[in-house]
């Protein structure tokens, strides 16, 4: 059950619309590019081997390059025979500028120096390790001519498209289907009756008269009495049902700001909770990580894959590339640096504890080694983050009574686990055995 | 059967032809009620717009929308930091080092900020020098979040930029064609400060410096210059002194900048036998007088002679003069203590008269006092009463052109501010730098907005030596700028006031040191890495000494207690009230400090001046409202005086005597509250009207006494915060003792007192005490025996697990906490008081609800007199009371505080009863008993029955009769956006109809487990602590695991002087009291 409470004007409404077809006819593009591009790369006299030089690039370049687009350095598409036509420059001056950049800007070569100015005077990280054949691997793969951009908007409609028709054209079949079979039975009723008449047979319709039913169930007083008991108990166990979740909000899951996908960070990429959420390791909250954490990773990822842009147009109606542009927005960056307008991102805080009750993120997280899965649920599964678990007192009490604590390598447990375990008799002491269910542990 | 009666309904019928009678006859009322006015008249009812169906539509439509309204959950936003700074993590607290400074208090503490909001005030314990927050400096931080704070500069009543106020002061000052420039400060003992100033001095010309302290140490700085050369005052480190004799002096409170109550506890504390013996003579009772083994009351002008009469016992320089006889026996005896103590004994006095300083300076010189240290000079007084009588006298003259004010007040504490004022429309131009629309800031021309200490960079040389560092806990919240900044702008002097701080500091304090070191720690000390070893060896060389001659100052049978105070004798009484037809007393103002006689001279002079008054007025400063700077302060209005036990007022404080005399009298009405006369106060012509008026036992006879910090009017304030009478127009010529006349007035004030009941009646199972003679001969049972019940006809020690109503459980698996308290360190400042303020966000009430004893504190020190001479005879009375007709009347009698009664102070929170009373009668089980000790408060559960507060042997328990958060009765903090920044995250804020009590800090015990989980180690000793053990600066309270073996706690808990509060209860408590030993041969 998801009960969204809350939509933002700037977001579009949020549609839950499962497509099946996608996923088909994505790889089949993907296998085109594939294609297209081993068929270009041939084209091209190259010693190089581009499949090395994408690996070693990287590796070693993604870093701070792109293909197509200047990051903390320059674009690097063509990048040799850009440097040929444009400014004369051979192999060998891009060998030296790799291996050791500072010792060329310091030679005084002209262009070196530019680059190293236009670039506010950022140093690249020398590469002496390289070998001749690493860089032109690596230009190779530069050298690679990029890939339509028509190819990612064509996937945009068509599969979507494709797949409505296709159920439309089952449930209009499907009606048709019924529609027919109606009229026939309707056709077998008239006939048979036209037959009937034919052969002078009656029709019994009418039946004798007898006590309603509703009038018998009212005078027989007993029935009414234990169906309104009956009725009251199911009334009183859907009242009692009601009241108890008034404030437990299991399943909210509201429209936030930015469209954050922890199936993509979490599940996809890998990232552990912690790397983000890192004051729940010291502190009482988990935080939500400030944009800085965010810019760590995204100085680099302007946009994400064309297959995963195609995967949230198709399944989530979510243009990941702008939402990352939202985050450029509210950190203020233009793409090379930032510009210090800045303006924070008021994210809706899903699990809200009462104030009268303490939790410690790292009471659970650092001292119980519990995964953040337990209460949080498959956070890697969630495109949008909803709350798994009702957090109700019952619920807290209830893991309290179940977990045991982890004492293994606690000097601070070593002494009260010993005298405690055996004061209940038990290899293991629970959490509640430790003092986890006294009302002053969570509410002061 | 048919009755004549007649009955009569109205006098009226009396009257046969009365037409009422007829009217009431025919109608219920006698006049119409005039329905048809209303009702008839149809324009009115029409010409309304809301008819009565648009009324119910209204409220069915309101109903049902608030209704729909609550069942949506509110949506809650986040807001994360775009870029974090690496040092804050939310919800976890960081500490800062800083100094509190306003002039009148100043300590090195530590500050806890969360989430970048300064929160709390703690101790600096690596300070070796004014490391103790009081009370004030405890409150301080909610100072900070004042609403009424000025936010911008304003020039009038507007708001400016500082653009523009630096660019019309500037031209302003540039303009003044040679005319005096004013600066007057506070007290700043800053070398950054006093640099600017030096430049600022230079580059205007005409430039003068005035320190001015609103509270005045002027004799004492006088004296001390004319002896020793540099302006200041002496230190004393009374953890040396074995035998202090105070005369006037409050070093426990305010006297010479306070600070000196921790070093004195040290040795109140019995270890080995041996403590300090402390006595007083003084006329208002005050925190020392409390604290003093015997305390003598004499007027301020007994007080001089006293002095003289001490030195001349001292030294055998006889002097003229005479004290009642009594009197000079107490004094002689005082004398023959401390001779004998020798260089153990120190003397200290608070008169503000050079003589009487120069007097204890020679004293001190002559016994060779170890606790009197007189090459560490105290800088945190430095006015001169002389300098700002001039200042006074030269605006008046219009010679002033500029002045300039900084963290001063003197509209309002001056006692000729109206002089003050005619001298101020006389300046050219004159700037107060105030965080406040004041008394005195609203009457210039510029407020200079301030930032709070919080908020500032400062340094500052407390003792000539010692520094403390002020660095900002937060950025400011309003547009201010410091005083510094703007010198450093009006004398063009370049960079930030941190980096000039950081210059001066590393060309003449560091020698060397690392700033970002002194800024860490808060504090530095000069040459304590090059003579940290000598100084090591000389401090213990010192222990031993004092330990050799502590023998000297055994007791036994060398004191002889007199009847003092109230034991003046009859005939000297005439003497005593004798009226001269001298007025003024020769307070040596103005004296020339080059004028100053020494040699016994002094003394000799300061025999001469005691003349007895008629009726003398001590002017003083209370605990918690010092010279009135923190009035808006509500934590410090609600906080009830130690002494009186009342809040939110200054009164007159009257002896039981003259009270009598007067006809002035003190009650409890019926509602419990405490009310007293009105009295108009005059001195020299000038009136306090309607001062009310506090009977004081222990006031001596012949002098009263008053309070400052009171009756601010200002915009400063809110309103219910202006409460009081201004004292400072009394203080004239800067003199705090006066002859005064008092008259009664009509009317009866109402005080706020929330200690109704002021003696124990014999009641020794309450306070434990006895005196060090017996302590160290006698077996504990003698002095602190187990109560007996009766179990089966057979007496039965409380503790026995037979007589008790529960059963036990065993605690002794992981934590079990004790708070110990030791009634002979404790000194009653309340420091703690506020410290559980700020930490457990316990509310604010206000006046009236305080008068209905509904204050909220978790944690109060109750304050007992005794009613015969002492305690122990209170006791005797008690077990000597034999038939119904003496117990009445005896009974009745104990009652009644004495005229010169012992004190005692006992600081009661919720004492976690092992076996809680108010945990079997709570309903809902919403206070529940955890392994480690606490007694639990499950505030939403609770439903407000308040059984558990009735059951409360100890009453400590807190209900919440109204929501006292964001409601607009109770204006206080809590109510605006600003205030509420000062509550503590980790503690909720408690609604209106639960019970609130002590958690015995949960919050920080269950921190520091936690941290110990975290890091895998076991908890060490002192690691636990509660907000009022850290902020008790005396060592009185102390908190631990009694589990842990090695722990001071399991120590104290295990000592002889460890008592229960009301242990025949057998609640078993948690919280322990460790006996009072007074240092008396009476037994």
């Amino acid at each position: 059950m998801k009960k969204p409470y809350q939509s933002l004007e700037d977001n579009p409404t949020y549609n839950m619309k499962q497509v099946i077809y996608c996923s088909l006819t994505s790889k089949i593009f993907s296998l085109c590019l594939v294609l297209l591009l081993s068929f270009s790369t041939s084209l091209i006299a190259q010693e190089g081997d581009p499949v090395n030089g994408k690996s070693l690039f990287n590796s070693n370049c993604a870093a701070c390059h792109k293909l197509d687009k200047p990051m903390t350095g320059p674009a690097l598409r063509n990048v040799e025979a850009r440097l040929a036509d444009e400014q004369g420059l051979d192999r060998a001056w891009l060998n030296a500028w790799i291996r050791n950049s500072s010792s060329l800007i310091k030679s005084g070569d002209a262009y070196a120096v530019k680059i190293y100015n236009e670039y506010n005077q950022t140093a690249m990280t020398a590469f002496p390790q390289l070998s001749d054949q690493d860089i032109s691997d690596m230009l190779a793969y530069t050298a690679a001519p990029a890939p339509e951009p028509v190819v990612v908007s064509a996937t945009e409609g068509g599969p979507v498209q494709e797949g409505g028709v296709s159920n439309d054209l089952i449930l209009g079949a499907l009606a048709l289907l019924f529609a027919l079979l109606a009229m026939a039975l309707v056709l077998v009723n008239r006939t048979l009756n036209r037959f009937a008449e034919a052969k002078d047979i009656k029709v019994v319709t009418e039946q004798e008269k007898r006590t309603p039913l509703w009038k018998a169930f009212v005078q027989n007083q007993f029935l009414v009495l234990v169906t309104a008991i009956i009725f009251l108990l199911a009334s009183g166990y859907f009242v009692y049902g009601y009241f108890m979740q008034v404030g437990v909000d299991q399943g909210y899951e509201p429209v936030q700001p930015i469209h954050y996908s922890h199936r993509i960070h979490a599940g996809d990429n890998g990232i552990d909770c912690k790397y983000c959420h890192s004051s729940a390791r010291v502190s009482k909250t988990s935080g939500i990580p400030s944009l800085n954490v965010c810019m760590n990773c995204h100085k680099s990822i302007s946009e994400v894959a064309p297959e995963t842009l195609a995967e949230g147009m198709d399944e989530y109606s979510v243009d990941y590339n702008g939402e990352i542009q939202k985050l450029y927005d509210a950190v203020g960056w233009d793409g090379t640096g930032y510009t210090g307008e800045s303006k924070p991102v008021k994210w809706i805080r899903i699990h809200n504890l009462p104030d009268f009750a303490y939790f410690n993120h790292s009471q659970h997280v650092e001292v119980g080694g519990i995964e953040c899965q337990t209460c949080h649920g498959p956070v890697e599964e969630m495109e949008i983050m909803y709350q798994h678990s009702p957090l109700t007192m019952g619920w807290c009490i209830n893991c309290h009574r179940e977990t045991n604590v982890k004492v293994k390598d606690n000097d601070y447990y070593t002494k009260i686990h010993e005298e405690l375990s055996k004061k209940y008799g038990v290899d293991q002491l629970t959490v509640a055995q430790m003092g986890g269910l006294e009302c002053g542990k969570c509410h002061y | 059967m048919s009755s004549n009666k007649k009955y009569w309904k109205s006098v009226e019928e009396l009257n046969e032809n009365s037409s009422i009678v007829e009217a009431l006859q025919q109608n219920e009322f006698v006049e119409e009620i005039p329905t048809d006015e209303f009702l008839g008249d149809k324009d009115s009812l029409e010409s309304s717009s809301t008819s009565r169906r648009d009324f119910l539509k209204y409220v069915g439509f309101s109903t049902a929308a608030a209704s729909l309204a609550a069942c949506e959950g509110p949506v809650i936003k986040s807001i994360p930091y775009i870029v974090q700074p690496t040092e804050i993590i939310p919800g976890v607290a960081n500490y800062y080092a800083t100094t509190i400074a306003d002039g009148f208090d100043f300590a090195s503490v530590l500050v806890k900020t969360r989430e970048g909001r300064p929160i709390k005030i703690e101790n600096n314990t690596d300070a070796s020098s004014n490391g103790i927050a009081n009370a004030r400096v405890n409150a301080s931080v909610l100072g900070l979040y004042d609403n009424l704070r000025v936010k911008s500069p304003m020039k009038g009543e507007s708001a400016i930029s500082w653009d523009t106020f630096m660019s019309e002061t500037t031209s302003k000052l540039n303009g003044l064609n040679g005319k005096q420039i004013v600066l007057l400060t506070q007290s700043m003992p800053s070398p950054s400060t006093n640099k600017l100033i030096a430049t600022f001095k230079s580059k205007y010309g005409n430039v003068n410096h005035v320190a001015y302290d609103a509270v005045s140490e002027s004799a004492t700085l006088d004296a001390y210059q004319a002896k020793y050369g540099t302006r200041g005052m002496a230190n004393y480190d009374f953890s040396k002194a074995m035998t202090i004799v105070a005369i006037g002096a409050d070093f426990l409170g305010d006297w010479q900048g306070g600070g000196f109550e921790s070093a004195y506890a040290k040795k109140r504390i019995p270890a080995n036998g041996k403590m300090s013996r402390h006595i007083q003579f003084e006329s208002n009772m005050s925190l020392s007088g409390a604290n003093a083994d015997k305390r003598v009351p004499l007027t301020p002008s007994q007080q001089k002679l006293a002095l003289a009469k001490l030195y001349s016992y001292v030294t055998g320089v006889a002097l003229p003069g005479s004290l009642p006889e009594a009197l000079d026996k107490a004094v002689k005896d005082a004398a023959k203590e401390l001779s004998q103590a020798g260089s153990n004994g120190v003397v200290v006095s608070g008169i503000q008269d050079v003589n009487a300083q120069t007097t204890v300076l020679e004293i001190n010189e002559h016994l060779r006092s170890q606790a009197f240290d007189p090459k560490t000079t105290i800088k945190t007084r430095l006015g001169s009463n002389k300098a700002v009588t001039q200042l006074v006298a030269d605006m008046k003259a219009g010679k002033v052109g500029a002045i300039i004010m900084n963290g001063v007040n003197p509209m309002y504490t001056l006692p000729n501010a109206s002089d003050f004022k005619e001298g101020l429309a006389k300046t050219d131009l004159s700037v107060a730098f105030s965080m406040k629309q004041g008394e005195t800031s609203s009457n210039c021309q510029y407020i200079a907005a301030t930032p709070h200490n919080l908020e500032s960079w400062g340094d500052f040389e407390f003792k000539s030596g010692h520094y403390s560092m002020m660095q900002p806990t937060i950025r400011p919240l309003f547009d201010t700028k410091q005083f510094q900044e703007v010198l450093m702008s009006w004398t063009e002097t370049s960079g930030s006031y941190r980096d000039y701080l950081k210059s001066v500091w590393t060309e003449s304090v560091l020698n060397g040191s690392s700033f970002n070191k002194a800024v860490q720690d808060g504090v530095f000390v000069t040459g304590t890495s090059v003579s940290g070893s000598n100084g090591s060896t000389t401090t213990t060389s010192t222990t031993t000494e004092l330990e050799d001659k502590k023998d000297r100052t055994f007791l036994g049978g060398v004191i002889h207690d007199v009847a003092v105070g109230v034991g003046i004798k009859e005939e000297d009484k005439d003497g005593y009230k004798t009226t001269t037809s001298t007025t003024t007393v020769n307070n040596g103002n103005n004296v020339d400090t080059a004028s100053v006689l020494t040699g016994g001279t002094a003394a000799r002079a300061l025999a001469a001046s005691a003349k007895d008054g008629n009726l003398e007025l001590s002017l003083y400063t209370k605990v918690g409202m010092g010279d009135g700077q923190q009035a808006n302060n509500p934590w410090l209005q609600e906080f009830p005086d130690p002494i009186t036990r009342t809040s939110w007022d200054n009164y007159i404080t009257v002896s039981q005597a003259d009270a009598k005399a007067y006809g002035l009298i003190n009650e409890n009405v019926a509602n419990g509250g405490l009310n007293g006369s009105y009295v108009d106060v005059t001195v020299n012509g000038v009136t306090v009207p309607k001062v009310p008026v506090l009977i004081q036992p222990g006031q001596a006879k012949g002098s009263v006494g008053m309070a400052f910090g009171f009756g601010r009017t200002s915009k400063a304030l809110k309103d219910e915060m202006k409460t009081g009478v201004n004292a400072y127009p009394l203080y004239q010529g800067f003199n705090s003792v006066q002859e005064v006349t008092i008259s009664k007035v009509a009317g009866e004030h109402e005080f706020a007192c929330v200690q109704l009941h002021n003696t124990l009646m014999g009641r020794g199972d309450i306070i434990k005490e006895t005196t060090l003679e017996i302590f160290n001969t006698k077996d504990k049972k003698h002095w602190n025996s187990v109560p007996q019940v009766s179990l089966n006809h057979i007496e039965t020690p409380v503790t026995s697990p037979d007589v008790d109503l529960w059963d036990e459980f065993d605690r002794s698996i992981g934590h079990h906490f004790n708070l110990s308290i030791d009634l002979n360190a404790c000194t009653g400042c309340g420091a703690c008081v506020i410290a559980c303020h700020a930490e457990n966000n316990v509310p604010v009430v206000g006046k009236s609800e305080m008068r209905r004893s509904r204050d909220m504190h978790w944690l109060r020190i109750d304050r007992y007199y005794s009613s015969e001479d002492s305690f122990k005879d209170d006791l005797d009375k008690k077990n000597n009371i034999s038939g119904l007709g003496s117990s009445l009347s005896e009974f009745a009698e104990l009652e009644n505080p004495a005229e010169s009664p012992q004190v005692v102070f006992q600081p009661v929170m919720c004492q976690h009863c092992n076996h809680a009373p108010c945990e079997t009668v709570c309903p809902v089980a919403a206070t529940a008993h955890g392994r480690q000790g606490q007694n639990h408060m499950a505030y939403n559960r609770c439903v407000g029955t308040r059984y558990c507060a009735n059951n409360c042997p100890y009453k400590v328990r807190r209900f919440n009769w109204f929501l006292y958060n964001k409601n607009d009765e109770f204006d206080y903090y809590m109510n605006d956006d600003l205030g509420r920044m000062v509550l503590n995250p980790d503690v909720v804020v408690r609604s209106r109809g639960v019970m609130e009590k002590c958690s015995m800090c949960i919050q920080k015990t269950q921190k520091t487990i936690l941290d110990a989980k975290r890091d895998g180690r076991l908890v060490k000793d002192g690691e636990f602590q509660t907000a009022c053990s850290a902020a008790c600066g005396n060592g009185a309270m102390v908190f631990g695991d009694i589990n842990d073996k090695e722990s001071e706690i399991t120590a104290l808990k295990d000592g002889d002087r460890m008592y229960h509060l009301l242990e025949y209860v057998g609640t078993k408590p948690n919280v322990i009291y460790q006996t009072k030993v007074r240092n008396t041969s009476k037994a």
